[in-house]
């Protein structure tokens, strides 16, 4: 339908979309007054995965499914979505922070000649205009940004807007979309995995345990690692850690790093630098654990607790067992 | 080989930063301007290139006021050979799209056979500009590279980009835009003869209308700048640390309902 504002889908790469598309279908939906559809590129759409998707509220989902959509390359991706929205005319083009959408939709704006509004938090309707809001300069301030013409385009932080209720009631059209297929320049040689910690994505994680030089060194995140696997939490690190060699380069939290905004942050022996807080101050409850009663951290915090976290760290995790194994 | 960094000025992580007089722009009184952080692993790793081959070119390019010299003037004491300034008020509003469409008219006047920039720079952290420039110039790109290898008769580069939970490795026929991802490497300092050097590098004044280009009104415009509104005053916990810790425990549960 023209006017619609589309979400495009961000998946597990097996036919699953991730749950963060509640959260942009969610807000999506609250904009659009239900004229929501969600635009699903892959190798491998589900049954399941399409019911999802409208029960989360898309009244269409669009299909495009084949072999060249994995991995995802922008020259691909790009074009084709291109075609399908000079045909139907979206209003809005929203999608979650992830690593490929935040280049995609880039590229795409790009081609479309529209503007982008990235790592969005909030949403409002001016009139008929909408006001994005973003973070700037690692969260040290917000910014409302306005676009010059639709579509409105935007990725929108995980873990920050409200996500739909499912309702097995709801169910989506499917619609399968013809559009031309580019060949990928580039090619993929291989995918090297992580080493799996069994630990949710930083930016994904509800809640999140961040060790700072207080850690002292590499060998004592374990005992962070072992408070985390109780409450499954991600864990980060301060810059000051990661530039010690501590912990590697995609754990860092802050202004250099990754910016999150989990329900719960844990931070122990962080001092809170100024970098280091814009890049976690949104989060919505903050417990800082320092032995110095002087450190900024606390400044933002809700709780604290001033005292050596290597006394705090094995109580915690204690008191943690004991209160979900109830 | 021929490399274009494009790098931003920017102020200084350690700065706490103010809005300004007019309310879309911050207060540029007292701020130290670097550059960007991610951007400099992006000249690192243009001079490194240059240096395994032996011979080729980096040339450093920034949008921005003249204030911006002085990035470009560290990008030349870091090594790079040149620098192209692009400086003209009607550029002071850009968003990303008009910024890859003047750093993609310089792009098309240079040739290089790859570009690198930083993944996002920290001021508006919009992380957009380098995948723009790519579509702009209608060139294969890669975000957020950890690693990368140009092949002996630089025709193709083998990136390694960072994806959740892993490292996507291809191969991307040149040209190309990559953007860089901390951990790429580690930035060099400028030596004593590189920042007297640098003194007697060029750094070339563009305006748009040198590009055949009239900057417009963004496609995305700054409303108004906010403070942050502020978090409710916390608690700290007292008491012998065992106690403090089933405190916290129980305030996480039933007060802020977080666990």
């Amino acid at each position: 339908m023209a006017n619609a504002y589309w979400c495009i889908v961000e998946d597990d790469r097996k036919g699953a979309p991730k749950k963060v598309m509640a959260e942009v279908l969610g807000e999506a939906g609250r904009l659009a007054g239900g004229n929501v559809e969600a635009v699903w590129l892959t190798d491998k759409t589900s049954d399941d995965g399409i019911k999802q998707l409208g029960a989360w509220g898309a009244t269409k989902v669009w299909v495009l499914e084949n072999a060249v959509f994995a991995p995802y390359t922008g020259e691909v991706w790009v074009p084709a979505f291109a075609e399908l929205v000079a045909k139907e005319s979206p209003k809005a083009i929203f999608a979650p922070v992830t690593s490929r959408m935040r280049e995609f939709v880039a590229r795409l704006a790009a081609r479309l000649g529209a503007g982008l509004s990235a790592d969005s938090v909030a949403f409002a309707m001016e009139g008929d205009a909408l006001v994005a809001t973003r973070p700037v300069y690692a969260g040290k301030l917000l910014s409302k940004m306005t676009w010059a013409k639709t579509p409105w385009i935007a990725t929108l932080r995980p873990n920050v807007f409200k996500p739909a209720e499912a309702s097995a009631a709801k169910t989506a059209q499917v619609e399968k979309a013809t559009v031309k297929l580019p060949a990928a320049r580039m090619k993929l040689v291989e995918r090297r995995e992580e080493v799996s910690t069994g630990l949710p994505e930083l930016t994904e994680a509800e809640t999140v345990i961040s060790g700072g030089r207080g850690m002292k060194g590499p060998e004592n995140y374990v005992i962070l690692e072992k408070m985390a696997a109780v409450i499954g939490a991600a864990v980060g690190a301060s810059r000051a850690a990661v530039d010690a060699g501590w912990r590697p380069h995609r754990f860092q939290i802050g202004q250099t790093g990754r910016t999150i905004s989990p329900k719960l942050y844990l931070g122990f022996g962080v001092s809170g630098a100024i970098q280091h807080l814009a890049g976690m101050r949104t989060s919505k409850v903050i417990v800082a654990v320092n032995k110095d009663p002087e450190a900024p951290i606390f400044k933002i915090a809700d709780y604290g607790i001033v005292a050596d976290l290597f006394e705090v760290v094995p109580a915690l995790t204690d008191e943690f067992k004991k209160l979900l194994e109830k | 080989m021929k490399i274009v960094v494009a790098i931003k000025q920017v102020p200084d992580t350690a700065t706490q930063v103010k809005i300004g007089a007019d309310p879309k722009t911050i207060d540029t009184a007292g701020i130290t301007w670097i550059v960007s952080p991610y951007d400099e692993f992006a000249i690192e790793e243009a001079l490194r290139i240059k240096e395994k081959r032996g011979q080729g070119e980096v040339i450093a390019v920034s949008l921005g006021p003249d204030r911006v010299k002085e990035a470009l003037r560290s990008a030349l004491a870091m090594g790079c050979d040149r620098a192209i300034h692009l400086n003209d008020p009607g550029w002071a509003t850009a968003d990303t799209l008009g910024t890859a469409q003047a750093l993609a008219a310089v792009i098309k006047q240079e040739q290089p056979a790859l570009v690198l920039c930083g993944r996002q720079a920290i001021d508006d952290d919009m992380g957009a500009v380098g995948a723009q420039l790519a579509e702009v110039l209608d060139w294969p790109c890669a975000s957020w590279i950890m690693e990368e290898t140009v092949d002996a008769d630089a025709k193709t580069v083998r990136v390694g980009r960072q994806v959740e939970g892993g490292l996507e490795v291809f191969d991307i026929p040149l040209p190309a835009v990559l953007s860089a991802q901390k951990g790429l490497n580690e930035p060099r300092y400028p030596t004593l003869k590189g920042i007297m050097g640098a003194k007697k590098k060029e750094i070339k004044d563009v305006k748009a209308g040198d590009l055949g280009l009239t900057p417009g009104a963004p496609q995305l415009a700054v409303k108004n700048l906010e403070a942050l509104p502020a978090r409710p005053p916390g608690r700290v916990i007292q008491g012998e640390v065992k106690d403090a810790v089933k405190e916290l425990v129980r305030a996480l549960r039933e007060d802020a309902k977080a666990i």
